[in-house]
């Protein structure tokens, strides 16, 4: 088998016997790991989304100022040592705020997640097991909301949807529930595409067909034996689903259709701010540098996790 | 002997990984005299491979690298020769062919726009010359309506079929040698035959010599005068290609000649041999003799220096103690 | 196509159908109306009728153009559409031009380069490009070249006092930060998608023999490679046509670019069903013609397909 290429006719037989003294050392997770520490951005971007983690789940006891607390003598102020990111155009402490703001962000970040994640398993699971008219049927929704514009259909489900769930959850929880729902229910599709992949090719492998000859269920064959093979490239696409639903829901904020003013979260503090960018830029700068360095960090890491995890593919 | 035209000695292609660097080629002598055919054979992952595609320079730097050596070209080193220097050797005084003819066609380009393109560049001949250049070179090649095919894609060609596109390609400017690389492997055997047949007869037309890489002993014995084996990026033994089979002397080749299947001998129920074990990591050869660990002669000497090439017959050089 | 646009449609219905809250509901609600005239009014207009009815009227009611009425603006949807759409258009295909004129230079000579010094910037910056989220790439153009260089106007401006060369200049000064902030966004997804796309073809046979015809490193990377590897390009940047829509909301709410993006938000904010619809249903029509465009460029570009 002359290979294609010079390197991988020459590198065929060592590269094989490496691989497999390494296979022999390491577990398939210290083999991940082995491989993720080797990119050095996503590392220190573990790094910092940790600290930001960690400052938004310790910064209320550290930095116990009241989010709406107002003070008109000390609006549009910028950092200082009483407000270090400064105040905004009702006097209100905006670290404070931030620090709030990421929790909810954060969270809808990894609650669209889930929801993205497990709707598009679910899809693309029962697209890979069914073939046939089921799998194509399938795949034929999921192409359809592939091409469907996804900010136009956030705002217009928000928009139809979002008087009616607020009566039923209230201001603050109807948003939340609305908002994780729509950017899940409009991001499963990748996910759905790459386990039928996944799935169809898995279940021709030979431990597959040892089971399936060993009588395991239908059912069991999934969970066992195919699932967990096919969740590399999962975790690769959940990572980097936070990082979207993060920019998503930032947006829907920022045009008034996401969480309300009263409720900060980075997006509708960067909406508030935008008016006020002459005067007051450090207003805008913060929530803003706090998104991308987040969404940056998250991409960093999926990335990170894509060498560690699927190495075959390149995108 | 007058000078040859083609010249290698020492040659090191090595290739840097990430586990270490591969020696693919690891000091290779051999030389091609005008209208030979030679034939370099050995199995996968010997360094037959890049040994030829260095010859064109076609080596991907990096990772690969010149170790050592030199590629003498009718006297002239090719190694430290400028890229617009080397192409114009390209195609037109050293041309190749690869074994797989699905993949080594472009498959957005019709063939005659592929050939046409080798023609415009060294001939200098316009786009509608280079069409009808490319119609006469596919006639040669006895590809079937040649003025309609050259419109065709290499998709709607067969797989023997886009071989011979891949010849005339090769061919379109003259070249004074062809390196053809394992050109039948992917073939079916009777177009395999009709493959080496089309490149002996174009050989004889256009006296060029032939430099076939194969693992295919019996297609050595049929096409080539001089044989040069390769083991774990080494030449172990060289020869004319009677001497080779009459007398083959490195336990290599002696493996290698044994494991033809042959219907006599079927008949008589002897064994088809395998060569035992696998060739070595290529990341860390072993000092000694390459071929040691799967050699049932194997001595003490044989691990710990490699024997050079001693003269033991007429043009017939081999790498063993024995 | 036909069958996306009608998915697409079904879709939409489905939505504006399940939303609770119906247009009579006010009427519900005023003891003026007796319910016998409410009764009439929702007959009148299909309310009663069953879903599939109601969504075969909705369907030829859109086919024929007839898209409602704003009660906001005072015209006809349609029209509040058609005089939008040219600014969306312009300003989605000026920023394309400016990714793919960015991506394609940037990808191949990343990809022929892999690992080097320039390929492990390009890749950072792309990197940093897509994480950017548009709405703070804008806003802090705006801050640099507004309000510290004062070199462009931020808000942009339908109707400008001016003739000739001046009105083009103008035009193309306020069109400059919205275009940039969409086109670097795509171009920093694409470049990576070049990248990789040149990077698969370049290992392939079929560049080794164009090397071995001697015809010279750049003769064998734009014809060879970069026309194969433009193939998959193709299909991601018509794949990418959600994003961009996605894009040219949050940047002409930014910018106050008066298109059919800033149109949606408007009227969302101002209640405004009939212009929601019909905006969606266009970003919808459009995302699915560039699909078809694809498709086509696709058949254009490989033998292989345009054959079959």
């Amino acid at each position: 088998m002359a290979g294609s290429t010079p390197a991988s006719l020459t590198a065929d037989a060592p590269a094989e016997t490496s691989a497999a003294r390494k296979a022999r050392r390491f577990s398939p997770w210290q083999e991940a790991w082995r491989r993720f520490r080797r990119h050095k951005m996503a590392l220190v971007s573990a790094f910092a989304l940790l600290v930001i983690v960690f400052a938004v789940l310790a910064g209320p006891f550290i930095w116990p100022v009241p989010i709406n607390e107002i003070d008109f003598t000390a609006k549009l102020q910028g950092p200082s040592v009483s407000h270090p990111m400064g105040t905004d155009d009702l006097g209100q402490d905006l670290l404070a705020r931030l620090i709030y703001g990421g929790r909810i962000s954060l969270a809808v970040g990894v609650a669209a997640m889930v929801v993205a994640i497990f709707v598009g398993v679910l899809i693309g699971a029962i697209a890979g097991m069914a073939s046939g008219a089921v799998d194509a049927a399938l795949m034929w929704v999921t192409d359809l909301f592939l091409s469907l514009p996804q900010l136009p259909l956030l705002l217009l489900v928000i928009y139809l949807f979002r008087e009616p769930v607020k009566g039923v959850l209230g201001i603050e929880g109807g948003a939340f529930v609305l908002i994780v729902a729509v950017i899940g229910g409009t991001r499963w599709m990748p996910a759905a595409r790459l386990v039928r992949a996944q799935f169809l090719s898995i279940r021709e492998k030979e431990f597959v067909e040892a089971a399936r000859a060993l009588g395991a269920s239908r059912l069991r064959l999934v969970l066992m034996h195919i699932l967990p093979n096919a969740m590399g490239p999962v975790i690769v696409v959940a990572t980097i689903d936070i990082a979207a639903a993060i920019i998503a829901e930032s947006t829907l904020s920022f045009l008034g259709l996401g969480f309300p003013s009263d409720v900060p979260t980075w997006g509708s503090v960067l909406r508030d701010a935008k008016d006020y960018l002459d005067i007051a830029p450090h207003w805008a700068l913060f929530p803003g540098a706090l998104i991308f360095i987040t969404v940056l960090a998250i991409n960093f890491i999926g990335d990170g996790l894509r060498d560690a995890l699927d190495p075959r593919r390149v995108l | 002997m007058a000078e040859n035209l083609l010249d290698i000695r020492g040659l090191k292609t090595w290739f840097k990984t990430d586990d270490g660097v591969v020696r693919a080629v690891d000091g290779v002598d051999l030389h091609l005299d005008r209208g030979e055919t030679l034939g370099v054979v050995g199995e996968s992952g010997c360094g037959k491979t890049v040994t030829a595609r260095s010859v064109l320079k076609l080596i991907d730097m990096p990772p690969g690298r010149f170790e050592a050596g030199e590629i003498l070209w009718k006297g002239r080193n090719l190694i430290p020769l400028p890229a617009e220097e080397m192409n114009k050797i390209r195609a037109r005084e050293i041309a190749i062919i690869f074994q797989e003819p699905m993949t080594s066609l472009n498959p957005v380009y019709t063939v005659g726009y592929q050939i046409a393109e080798v023609l415009r560049q060294h001939e200098n001949l316009s786009r509608k010359q280079a069409v009808e250049g490319a119609v006469e070179m596919l006639r040669l090649v006895n590809i079937p309506n040649p003025g309609k095919r050259v419109h065709d894609y290499p998709h709607q060609f067969s797989g023997g079929m886009r071989q011979r596109v891949m010849i005339a390609m090769a061919l379109s400017c003259k070249p004074q040698l062809l390196i053809a690389d394992e050109p039948t492997t992917a073939l079916d055997v009777t177009i395999q035959a009709q493959i080496l047949e089309l490149m002996q007869e174009m050989k004889d037309r256009l006296g060029m010599s032939i430099m076939l890489i194969t693992h295919a002993m019996g297609v050595v014995a049929e096409t080539c005068q001089r044989v040069v084996v390769m083991y774990a990026g080494k030449v172990v033994e060289e020869a004319p290609v009677e001497a080779l089979f009459a007398n083959p002397r490195h336990p290599y080749t002696q493996g290698l000649i044994r494991s033809i299947p042959r219907v006599d001998r079927a008949a008589a129920k002897e064994r088809l041999e395998a060569i035992p074990g696998t060739v070595p990591s290529l990341l860390t050869p072993p000092p000694g003799c390459r071929f040691a660990a799967r050699c049932k002669y194997a001595m003490d000497v044989c691990v710990t220096a490699m024997p050079p090439l001693k003269e033991v017959g007429p043009g017939h050089r081999v790498a063993c103690v024995l | 196509m036909i069958p996306s646009l009608l998915g697409i449609s079904v879709v939409l219905f489905a939505l504006l159908a399940l939303a609770p809250g119906d247009p009579f509901d006010e009427l519900a609600t005023n003891p003026a109306v007796p319910p016998e005239v409410r009764a009439a009014l929702r007959a009148k207009f299909g309310l009663d009728d069953p879903i599939w009815m109601r969504y075969w009227h909705w369907l030829a009611a859109l086919l024929q153009g007839d898209w409602g009425f704003s009660f906001v603006s005072r015209m006809d949807v349609s029209t509040l559409i058609m005089q939008r759409l040219p600014v969306t258009l312009i300003v989605i295909g000026a920023s394309q031009f400016l990714a793919i004129a960015i991506a394609l230079p940037v990808g191949v000579l990343a990809a022929t380069r892999p690992y080097s010094l320039f390929d492990q910037i390009a890749n950072t910056v792309a990197f940093i490009g897509f994480s950017l989220p548009t709405f703070f790439t804008g806003l802090v153009l705006i801050l640099i070249f507004s309000i510290q260089l004062d070199w462009l106007p931020f808000v942009y401006r339908a109707d400008i006092n001016a003739t000739g060369w001046a009105f083009y200049w103008e035009h193309i000064k306020q069109s400059i930060m919205p275009v940039t902030v969409l086109g670097l966004f795509q171009g920093a997804a694409l470049v990576r998608f070049v990248r990789s796309s040149v990077l698969d073809v370049i290992r392939l046979d079929y560049v080794t023999t164009a090397r071995s015809k001697g015809i010279g490193e750049r003769k064998v990377i734009t014809r060879h490679v970069v026309r194969t590897a433009l193939i998959p390009v193709v299909t991601l940047v018509a794949l990418q046509m959600p994003i961009v829509f996605s894009g040219a909301i949050v940047t002409e709410q930014i910018f106050r670019v008066p298109g059919i993006g800033s149109l949606l938000i408007t009227s969302m904010l101002s209640n405004d069903t009939p212009v929601v619809m019909g905006v969606t249903f266009v970003s919808a029509c459009l995302v699915v013609i560039f699909n078809l465009i694809a498709d086509i460029l696709y058949g254009w570009l490989d033998p292989r397909i345009a054959y079959r």
